[in-house]
């Protein structure tokens, strides 16, 4: 954990970001933005959070592509309840479902996973239990939805977290 | 210095149509926050704007700006990054403060506290 890079994920990826925000690949902005990064790590270094391990980078780009072809299907299908439903809103609520997955960063990636879905929002999760509480709009089957969160997003998250 | 007006025909068509899908979109969601009924359903609606919306219009403006410029400008990819990192904190927020308020009025409406902690406080 200590040295000159204790979070070089984290300092590549601030890099990066200077890189983005000044558009520009210049060696000064090199130099400059790696000072930062490097700073800036270690001051998230005194804050001392546990480190996430990111096992398998393949399935995180897998589970990426697939969120962001669910989040364009479910805005196609809020936008058509929306639009076309005489009643809408009218099959909306909560449900519960028990999750495995424990990691801290997993539960959440979950969550924003989740929530930045539209139609479904996190409400509360219960580290006691492992059970986590959503709001769905288009609540029709339940079983569904415990097949799309459980067996898409949960597996491949424990597979690239624990 | 180079005008919109200097934009080949693909270029500003293909912006024009990226950011009025985008806009649709957006709006569509809004009208959600019109036409849904409770305060649960309704917090769904903003993230059409948040998701689809955001980047229909991101990749219009991207696409704009390489095409004027003639390099490519994908700085908007750090707008998508925080607005996708940022809204899930403040809906998960407004829903668990809702929450929390129908579980202390006693609402039906809502699931019951399961644990301890999420048990308002007495009085």
């Amino acid at each position: 954990m200590n040295g000159i890079l204790p979070y070089p994920l984290l300092s590549l990826a601030l890099l990066l970001l200077w890189l983005l925000l000044n558009q520009s690949v210049s060696p000064g902005h090199l130099v400059l933005g790696s000072v930062l990064a490097v700073l800036a790590s270690w001051a998230m270094a005194a804050l001392r959070p546990e480190k996430p391990r990111i096992r398998r980078p393949g399935a995180a780009l897998r589970l990426l592509g697939m969120v962001l072809a669910d989040i364009l299907r479910s805005n196609l299908a809020v936008g058509r309840i929306i639009v076309r439903s005489r009643e809408p809103g009218v099959n909306a609520g909560f449900m519960t479902i028990p999750l495995d997955l424990r990691n801290r960063h997993g539960l959440a990636v979950l969550a924003i996973i989740i929530t930045s879905t539209p139609g479904t929002i996190w409400v509360n999760y219960d580290a006691a239990r492992g059970t986590l509480l959503l709001h769905v709009l288009d609540l029709v089957d339940e079983t569904v939805w415990i097949r799309t969160i459980k067996g898409r997003y949960e597996r491949l998250l424990m597979e690239i977290f624990e | 210095m180079s005008a919109a007006g200097d934009l080949p025909a693909w270029a500003a068509l293909s912006t024009a149509f990226l950011v009025l899908v985008g806009a649709a979109v957006t709006l569509i969601g809004s009208l959600g926050l019109l036409r849904l009924g409770t305060f649960y359903a309704r917090v769904h609606a903003p993230t059409l704007g948040t998701t689809l919306g955001m980047a229909c219009i991101l990749a219009g403006s991207a696409l704009f700006f390489s095409a004027l410029q003639a390099r490519p400008v994908v700085h908007e990819i750090l707008i998508a990054v925080f607005v996708t990192l940022t809204t899930p904190v403040t809906l998960m927020l407004l829903v668990r403060a809702a929450l929390y308020r129908d579980r202390t009025e006693g609402s039906r409406e809502v699931p019951a506290a399961e644990s301890v902690s999420d048990l308002p406080p007495p009085g």
